[in-house]
């Protein structure tokens, strides 16, 4: 870029040397920078460490080199299978997952638990760390556990303490460390017990209620535990296992589609607090495949299938390599969201600091071109020495995001299964930094372009010129510089976000915000422009004067202030709203104590134990388990291979918890038709024609997904026995409260004598009560498991405490990096200012006068960048409230305006710091600053 | 060398035109050292600002060893100006955040023409010979008036400029200084053979020069050519 005549060398030179004074004035306009780069360092790299330890650690996190898992246990041909795969060298292992009560033998303390059963050759790869060290190898030899350290805690008990599951007894035999493949966080859910599945039987807490997760780990010989091997492998166990399943599947995968999270999940289950139910049986299963694998083909010869029931979910190790991965770069996107506005917010900084770099160079330009120096030769020594700096900011953001980097596996270990092993990244390095100095450019190149208008005949007028810097709007390298900044935004939001739809959005949400604080400042011109009243305060007039008064910066601080303060309010309104609703939806549960797994005939006698010691039951809830057969008539197989309709699958093959009463509860709101007739009716409607079909009422979402309505009929097998019913309402359920909710609620008639199983809610005396309740439960009745809600509201506490301090680290990086702009933005104006303070001065005024207008100037930006941003803030929050977390939003008004209010005194502060040679020297020293 | 030809400037006052320079006309031949005078606003600074090359007139036309400024866009000027014009100005006007070697080196290292070290060199003489060969290495703010004025002097004379223009270069400067900055002027008018063009308000420093051009109110009002040359 350098002019014909001047070498490049000789304009570095210059560039070097000119800029000697205004370096360090210009690298803090530049570190505005530093903060957006630090974020998308930090969060790339962090990004890429997971992503390599993931690669490195597959295997551990899965324990072998495949698994099958289950909700229910396996149907027999996936033993037959995996039996007949021994021959060719494939290894099994077992774990089973449930959830059961811990009762200390010394003390009659009990505690839920989540239990891992694990048989012989468990974990494959990677090793259980326990304390004392070398305690596990003990695991299938003794009747021992390993526990959870918390666990040892809430219960009083110390390792080699006596501790039952059901019906054994155990010896504590050690505290559990690093487990492969199991994050630590799992343990605040509940506090995990490994045990040998040698004594499962034992227990006898499987035998009937419990609800249990099968995972069968395999661990492939050398010649098929490649990918390839592996992903082959998989695909004939799952024809085998489910033909028709494994034919969506592959029709989808061939679709590309990936599966719906959730979509073999029983969340938002029968209950929140996870309110169990008989797993079903599965129905005989047979297969007539040949089996591809030559030594296994007699095994299943002769079989035939039957469509089992039970959804068998088969992962690789690249499965898990790409979940993981996947759900690393959704994170990373999300995170990157606010390193981008951090970034772009910085954008702003660096122009408005550029901005006033620039007032303060008019004069030597003016000099420069009088000695000969053409508008390029001067527009290239300021970007070179721009960039310099934004490489200089750049720098010390990739600096700290590294910094950050290196601490986040300290603060997020907890919520890995895995060993983040932190290394330097050079691509986001690199990365950070090329974005960083790119903004940083573009960004100063807009009000650079003004110095190549500066006219040499400053260099001989006595007054500085207002018009020394002249604007044309139809200049065409200022038109193709907007360009370049709009289609840089852009450009780097949608590449980060990786989707061009969200990207525009998001970037019209930036451009939007900016708009309306551009208003608003725009608005604040005109206002200060004609409010003025003679009657004010000689401060206060002149104050509100600077607001208009030529090359303001009214505009850059309402924007600095008002994105920082949009950004902090959002995130806090957003935080408070989520946490008050999980906090009331805790505290509004009709009791404290909580059965579940309680058998038919367990009800009465724990009814009766509570209501003999005074304690009333608050609820009693039947359940009872489900499958879909057919909508309409049309069986769910049908339904399942139809794609002209748009049905979730989840729906339709799902294991539904259902219940039958008679009305509607709080947390149940009915949308459309009416709620079941009087038994009565119904009795006399049902003497009158057998086959009417019975009511059932269907959630909001669950009648959405399965495409039904009011009117039409589902045909149900509960439990072998066919039920024909037809949806009488639909209804929302609110399932964040701590009570039984349900997809499904049945008009009592059609479900009384099925089998079922119950949830009871009881009022017991906090405290020891409970505790006591609760181990005289847990000692007539194992297999029933109890839940002390106030412990469950502590288990929130402690989740939302770590959210919480994630969320304030986030709000607070949104206010630190608001305050270089903020700098920049003030600092912009701070020459004009010097100059008037003086003439004040000069003319008599004090110190304290002076001072005050100040506080007025910055009282009346701090003030409007604080409202607006605030008022912007409610929206952004509800509009994240709404359609993103799906709750209603009630808006916390006071907080709001503390932090509107924190940031008006920061402005004011800031403000008066940046003037202070104003007010603090003579007039005579600022003077001389100021010429 | 210098021709002015029916100089007119009109600026716009409000919805007024207002003409702060009428149809002036006259020649500056090589070598001459003229000074411009009159009071404040009589147009002085705007005609040497037209006669340099900063400015454009509204009317009329300014050549510079027969190259018409008025057909040259603002970089060309400035081209121009980096080979054949020197200025100095009342408040000197250097780069603050440049030593006075590297002020005196602007010039050439713009213009690129000759290497470094010859620049650093060429620099050095000058600031020898305007008697500042100790002071090379100083900031503006370490220097005083007439140092600084000294400066701009040699940094005005670098790059061998056919003209100078001087927009009151003692305007800032105490007498004693002052003369010493005239005497410097007039050492290096008749020894490069520079042609001078200054403004001043001051009448002695006029009458030191061999021609003076009377302005009032944006006309000439005198031409007066000095019988004695310069001391």
């Amino acid at each position: 870029m350098s002019a014909p005549g001047m070498s490049a060398g000789a304009m570095l030179r210059l560039a070097w040397r000119e800029s000697r004074s205004a370096r360090r004035r210009l690298a803090l306009y530049m570190s505005s920078i530093a903060f957006g780069v630090a974020a998308l360092v930090a969060i790339d790299s962090f990004a890429s460490n997971v992503t390599r330890s993931v690669r490195e650690q597959s295997r551990t996190l899965l324990g072998g080199d495949m698994t099958l898992q289950a909700r229910a246990a396996f149907p027999a041909v996936v033993d037959t299978l995996v039996d007949s795969l021994a021959t060719v060298g494939v290894q099994q292992a077992r774990v089973a997952n449930f959830t059961s009560m811990a009762f200390m033998e010394s003390t009659g303390n009990t505690r839920l638990v989540q239990v891992r059963a694990v048989s012989v050759g468990y974990p494959f790869y990677g090793a259980i760390e326990t304390v004392p060290a070398d305690a596990w190898r003990r695991v299938h030899e003794d009747t021992v556990v390993f526990v959870d350290p918390s666990l040892l805690v809430s219960l009083e008990a110390r390792v080699g303490d006596q501790l039952r599951l059901g019906q054994q007894v155990f010896t504590i035999g050690g505290t559990l460390g690093n487990v492969p493949g199991d994050a630590g966080i799992t343990a605040v859910i509940g506090p995990r017990i490994y045990v040998s599945d040698r004594w499962l039987e034992r227990t006898r807490l499987l035998s009937f209620g419990s609800r249990v997760e099968y995972d069968l780990i395999l661990r492939l010989p050398a010649s098929l535990a490649s990918t390839d091997g592996a992903e082959m492998l998989k695909r004939d166990l799952r024809r085998r296992i489910d033909p028709r399943q494994a034919a969506l599947e592959e029709a989808r995968e061939a679709r590309g589609e990936q599966e719906r999270q959730g979509e073999s999940d029983d969340a938002n289950d029968s209950t929140a607090s996870g309110a169990s139910a008989t797993p079903s049986r599965d129905m005989p299963v047979t297969l007539s495949a040949k089996d591809t694998l030559a030594d296994s083909a007699a095994a299943a010869a002769g079989l035939t299938s039957t469509a089992p029931r039970t959804r068998v979910r088969i992962r690789t190790v690249a499965d898990t390599e790409e979940d993981f991965t996947e759900a690393v770069a959704r994170l990373a996107d999300f995170l990157s969201v606010i390193g981008l506005i951090a970034l772009l917010l910085g954008g702003i900084g660096v122009a408005s600091g550029v901005n006033a770099f620039v007032s303060s160079k008019i004069d030597t330009v003016a000099v420069l071109r009088c000695l000969g120096a053409t508008s390029r030769q001067v527009l290239t020594l300021y970007v070179v020495q721009a960039g310099a700096m934004g490489f200089v900011g750049a720098t010390a953001g990739a600096l700290l995001g590294v910094a950050i980097q290196f601490l986040l596996p300290g603060v997020v270990s907890d919520f890995l299964p895995l060993d983040v092993n932190v290394t330097l990244e050079p691509w986001p390095l690199l990365l950070g930094l090329a974005t960083g100095v790119w903004v940083s450019l573009v960004f100063a190149l807009r009000p650079l372009l003004a110095l190549r208008r500066v006219s040499p005949l400053q260099a001989i007028r006595r007054n500085a010129d207002p018009s020394a810097l002249p604007k044309e709007w139809k200049d065409m390298a200022r038109l193709i510089v907007d360009a370049l900044l709009v289609s840089s935004i852009v450009a780097i939001v949608i590449s980060r976000i990786g989707n061009v739809r969200e990207g525009l959005g998001i970037t019209a949400g930036i451009i939007g915000v900016v708009a309306v604080l551009w208003i608003a400042a725009t608005l604040l011109i005109a206002a200060a422009r004609r409010s003025a009243r003679p009657s004010w305060p000689f401060e206060l007039r002149q104050g509100i004067a600077n607001l208009h008064r030529p090359a303001n910066q009214t505009r850059a601080v309402t924007l600095a202030l008002g994105f920082g303060a949009f950004l902090l309010s959002t995130v806090y309104l957003v935080q408070a709203n989520l946490l008050s609703r999980v906090q009331a939806s805790a505290e509004s549960t009709a009791g404290n104590l909580l059965f579940f797994d309680v058998q038919d005939d367990q009800a009465a006698p724990i009814d009766s134990l509570l209501r003999v010691r005074g304690h009333p039951v608050a609820q009693q809830t039947a359940i009872v388990t489900m499958r879909l057969d057919a909508i309409n008539g049309r069986s769910v197989s049908a339904l399942l291979a139809d794609t002209t309709v748009r049905r979730a699958g989840w729906t339709l093959r799902r294991e539904f918890r259902s219940t039958y009463r008679d009305t509607l509860v709080a947390s149940e709101k009915l949308v459309s038709g009416a709620w079941f007739a009087s038994a009565a009716e119904r009795a006399a409607a049902r003497a009158a024609n057998p086959d009417l079909p019975f009511a059932v009422s269907l959630e909001q979402d669950l009648a959405r997904d399965m495409a039904v309505q009011v009117g039409d009929t589902l045909t149900w097998n509960v439990q072998g026995v066919p039920v024909r019913t037809v949806i009488a309402n639909v209804r929302t359920v609110n399932w964040a409260r701590f009570e039984a909710n349900f997809f499904a609620v049945f008009e009592p008639a059609a479900l009384r004598r099925a089998p079922q199983q119950f949830v009871i809610v009881a009022n017991v005396p906090a405290g020891e009560t409970v505790a006591a309740m609760q181990r005289d439960v847990v000692r007539r009745f194992p297999n029933v498991s109890s839940v002390d809600l106030s412990l469950v509201r502590q288990t929130i506490n402690s989740i939302v405490n770590r959210v919480t301090l994630a969320i304030r680290f986030l709000g607070l990086f949104s206010l630190a990096m608001g305050i270089p702009v903020l700098f920049s933005a003030v600092a912009a104006t701070r020459r004009a200012r010097l100059r008037e303070g003086v003439l004040l001065r000069t003319l008599g005024a004090s110190r304290a006068q002076v001072a005050r207008v100040l506080l007025a100037e910055y009282g009346a930006l701090g003030a409007l960048g604080a409202l607006t941003g605030m008022l912007l803030s409610f929206a952004g929050a509800w509009a994240l409230t709404y359609f993103v977390f799906e709750e209603s939003f009630n808006p916390a008004v006071g907080p709001t305006f503390i932090i509107a209010a924190g940031m008006l005194l920061l402005t004011m502060a800031i403000g008066l710091l940046t003037s202070r040679d104003v007010y603090r020297e003579t007039p005579m020293i600022a003077i001389r600053e100021s010429a | 060398m210098l021709v002015a030809r029916g100089l007119t400037k009109e600026y716009l006052s409000g919805s007024q035109p207002l003409t702060v320079l009428r149809d002036v006309t006259f020649d500056v031949p090589a070598g001459a050292f003229v000074s411009i005078v009159g009071p404040s606003g009589s147009g002085k600074t705007t005609l040497l600002g037209l006669l340099a090359g900063l400015d454009t007139p509204s009317r009329g036309t300014v050549s510079l060893d027969g190259v018409d400024f008025g057909v040259l866009d603002e970089d060309r000027r400035a081209k121009l100006r980096g080979e054949k014009v020197g200025f100095v100005f009342q408040s000197f006007q250097l780069i603050p955040t440049l030593t006075a070697l590297e002020n005196v080196q602007v010039p050439l290292e713009l213009a690129g023409r000759v290497t470094m070290r010859d620049a650093a060199s060429r620099a050095r003489d000058l600031l020898g010979r305007v008697g500042l060969g100790d002071r090379v290495h100083h900031f503006p703010q370490q220097l005083s008036g007439g140092e600084q004025q000294r400066v701009a002097l040699a940094r005005a004379f670098v790059n061998d400029p056919r003209i100078l223009f001087a927009d009151e270069p003692t305007g800032n400067l105490d007498g004693a200084t002052g003369e010493r900055i005239v005497e410097l002027l007039q050492e290096l008018n008749r020894e490069r053979g520079c042609t001078i063009v200054l403004v001043t308000h001051d009448a002695s420093l006029a009458a030191r020069t061999q021609r003076t051009i009377r302005l009032r109110d944006g006309i000439v009002v005198e031409d007066i050519r000095h019988e004695q040359s310069p001391a």
